[in-house]
Formats: C-alpha cells, sequence, structure tokens
C-alpha cells in the first residue's frame, strides 16, 4: 500500500472517530449513505474492472511498445492518442511503460499525448461519466480532453524536444 | 411474486457484468493464455480498487452528511470565485485511486449545490494531476517532463471545465443537479 492510500486512511478514520464522538446517529447515517452509493456504482465498476482485464490481456504492453515505438511523428502521436483514450491503464503499468517506451526511441512527444489521453480521456469509464454529468457534459470534456492532449505534446515537444 | 421482481431487477442491474463474465470465461476457455491474463489483470485491479472504496465512500457519505448544502455553496457554489476553483482542485489533487471513484463523490458535490464548473474542475484534477501521481511520473519521465505538464495541465483542466460549463445550458446544468439530487438517500 502506498503511502497516499495510508494517509487517506488515516485520514477516514480520524474523521469518522470525530463523527461518531460527536453525533452517533449521523454517522450511522453517513456509513448508510456511502454504503447506498457503492451499491448504486457497484455494477458499473464491475464492468470496468472486467473491460480493462479484457483489454489489456489483448492490447499488451508489449504490443503497445511496438506500435509507439516504431511510428514517429503525427501518426506515432494519432496511434498514442487513440490507445491512451481507449485504455485505462493503472498507474502503476503506465508509467513504467512510458519510461520503457522514451528508453526505446519513443518520442517525447508521443509519450505525453499517451499519458495525458490516457489520464483524461475515458472511453471505458464514459457511461458511468454519462450517468454522472449526462451525454452531453460527458462527451464534451472527452473531446475537449484528447484536443487538449495534442496542445500538451506540443508543449512538452518544445520544451524538452 | 415480489421476491422475483427484486432479483429481475438486480440481474438486469448486473446484465452487462453477466455478459462479460461470459465473454471472458469464453476467452479463458479459448485462448487459454489471453484469458489467464485478463483474469489476472481484473484482480489486480480489483485489489487497487478494493483498498481505496472503504475511505472514499465513508468520507462521501460523512461529506454528505456533516457539510450542510450552504456551506459548500459558500465554498464551491456560484459566486465562490477563485477561491472555490482551487479548493475544488486541491480536494481533487488530494485524491487516491481511479478516476472512476471520483463520479460517485462528483454526485454528492453536486448535490451539495457546488458550482457545475468546480465540479468539473474536481474530476479534471483527480483525473491528471493526483499528487501521487505527480511523484511517480517524475520519478518515471523525469522532473521536467511532469512539471511542463503539470503546468498546462492547470490551464487545461480550467479550460475545459469552463469550455463544458459554457457549451451546457442552465436547463441542461439544472437537470444533471436534480439527478444528482435524486440519486441517494
Amino acid at each position: 500500500m502506498d503511502v497516499s492510500t495510508i494517509i487517506l486512511y488515516v485520514v477516514t478514520v480520524v474523521l469518522l472517530l470525530l463523527s461518531f464522538w460527536k453525533d452517533r446517529k449521523k454517522t450511522l447515517t453517513a456509513l448508510k449513505k456511502g454504503r447506498k452509493a457503492f451499491e448504486n456504482i457497484m455494477p458499473q465498476f464491475l464492468v470496468i474492472l472486467i473491460f480493462i482485464g479484457l483489454m489489456l490481456a489483448v492490447l499488451t504492453p508489449e504490443q503497445i511498445s511496438s506500435v509507439l515505438g516504431s511510428q514517429s511523428g503525427w501518426l506515432g502521436m494519432l496511434l498514442a492518442s487513440l490507445i491512451g483514450s481507449i485504455t485505462l491503464i493503472p498507474g502503476f503499468i503506465a508509467f513504467p511503460l512510458a519510461s520503457a517506451l522514451l528508453k526505446n526511441g519513443a518520442g517525447f512527444m508521443q509519450i505525453a499525448v499517451f499519458v495525458s489521453t490516457l489520464m483524461m480521456v475515458g472511453i471505458v469509464t464514459l457511461p458511468l461519466e454519462i450517468k454522472t454529468f449526462g451525454r452531453k457534459a460527458a462527451v464534451t470534456r472527452n473531446l475537449l480532453a484528447y484536443v487538449f492532449s495534442f496542445g500538451v505534446a506540443i508543449v512538452i515537444g518544445v520544451v524538452l524536444g | 411474486m415480489k421476491s422475483d421482481a427484486k432479483w429481475l431487477k438486480v440481474l438486469k442491474r448486473y446484465r452487462i457484468f453477466l455478459v462479460l463474465v461470459v465473454i471472458n470465461l469464453f476467452v479463458l476457455l479459448a485462448f487459454p493464455t489471453i484469458g489467464t491474463r485478463s483474469l489476472s489483470l481484473t484482480w489486480a485491479n480489483t485489489l487497487e480498487m478494493l483498498s481505496i472504496i472503504p475511505p472514499v465512500f465513508i468520507l462521501l457519505g460523512l461529506l454528505d452528511v456533516w457539510v450542510k448544502r450552504e456551506t459548500m455553496i459558500k465554498l464551491m457554489g456560484e459566486g465562490s470565485g477563485l477561491r472555490g476553483v482551487l479548493l475544488a482542485f486541491l480536494l481533487g489533487s488530494a485524491a487516491a485511486g481511479p478516476l472512476y471513484a471520483a463520479f460517485p463523490v462528483a454526485v454528492v458535490l453536486l448535490k451539495k449545490g457546488t458550482r457545475f464548473s468546480n465540479v468539473l474542475i474536481f474530476i479534471g484534477a483527480w483525473s491528471t494531476t493526483k499528487i501521487p501521481m505527480l511523484m511517480f511520473e517524475a520519478s518515471a519521465l523525469g522532473w521536467k517532463f511532469m512539471l511542463t505538464r503539470f503546468a498546462i495541465d492547470l490551464v487545461g483542466i480550467a479550460l475545459i471545465a469552463w469550455i463544458t460549463g459554457k457549451v451546457l445550458s442552465k436547463e441542461e446544468i439544472q437537470k444533471i443537479r436534480a439527478q444528482a439530487e435524486a440519486a441517494e438517500t
């Protein structure tokens, strides 16, 4: 477990105890609400978990690196952005992968657009986002984030290129 | 029968999940290597998710119960100005866990009267400027890469939130908020 998760737990336990000490009934309501919110979202969470597993089993890091490593320029960036948008790779896999790609000769701009779309554009999580914000807002946010990722790549290219 | 109807409802909610499970089992039988890989990846992700779910949902419940609507409106609602933007940004950056855990929190924020664009800033920050992620990024890709991306992300998150807020009409935002209010309790 990493430091941030531990901090999250410590903060939660402290606040929970404080809440319990101040108002027992309210705290129980809070816990009930938390459980209810989780139950509401559970089907979507499960879908995301299985979907990511299937997707990354087919699209392995080796395959991603063979695509991103060999293609450069705008085509490389386009491919990187598409892979970044459709996949949802946890950080503990994504950053070592990006670092390995760089060492194997991929450009900074391709890596930047890959990392940025990976984090900001979520096609797998889009149904959940639509459920929260409605279709229009969710699609707009993702489209803007997609375009913005190319801006990130250009700035990274200028600063580090 | 009442209990049958209940089961049907559960089945309906989980239908996509069940279809995916069947697909996964099929893949496991037809392509054992990919199938096993898929299962182990799902398992790893499930563990990652399970580790952050209890605190995130407990905090969400506490936020819902203790923070009054008026307080939230003052902090991050309409007219909360730059302070509201900063608070939304800090709240998202301090988070842990994958983006999909942010949406239930966003529902509570909406319900409590947080300004729509501030909720989007919260989502933007959660997606890309989480502090532990930035540390990870710096060690994998270098400080210069991380800091450059962070700097432009600050602009990008604000811009994306602002434009998305402008694209939607007042009525549409009202509808999203009403849906959030109806979601729980």
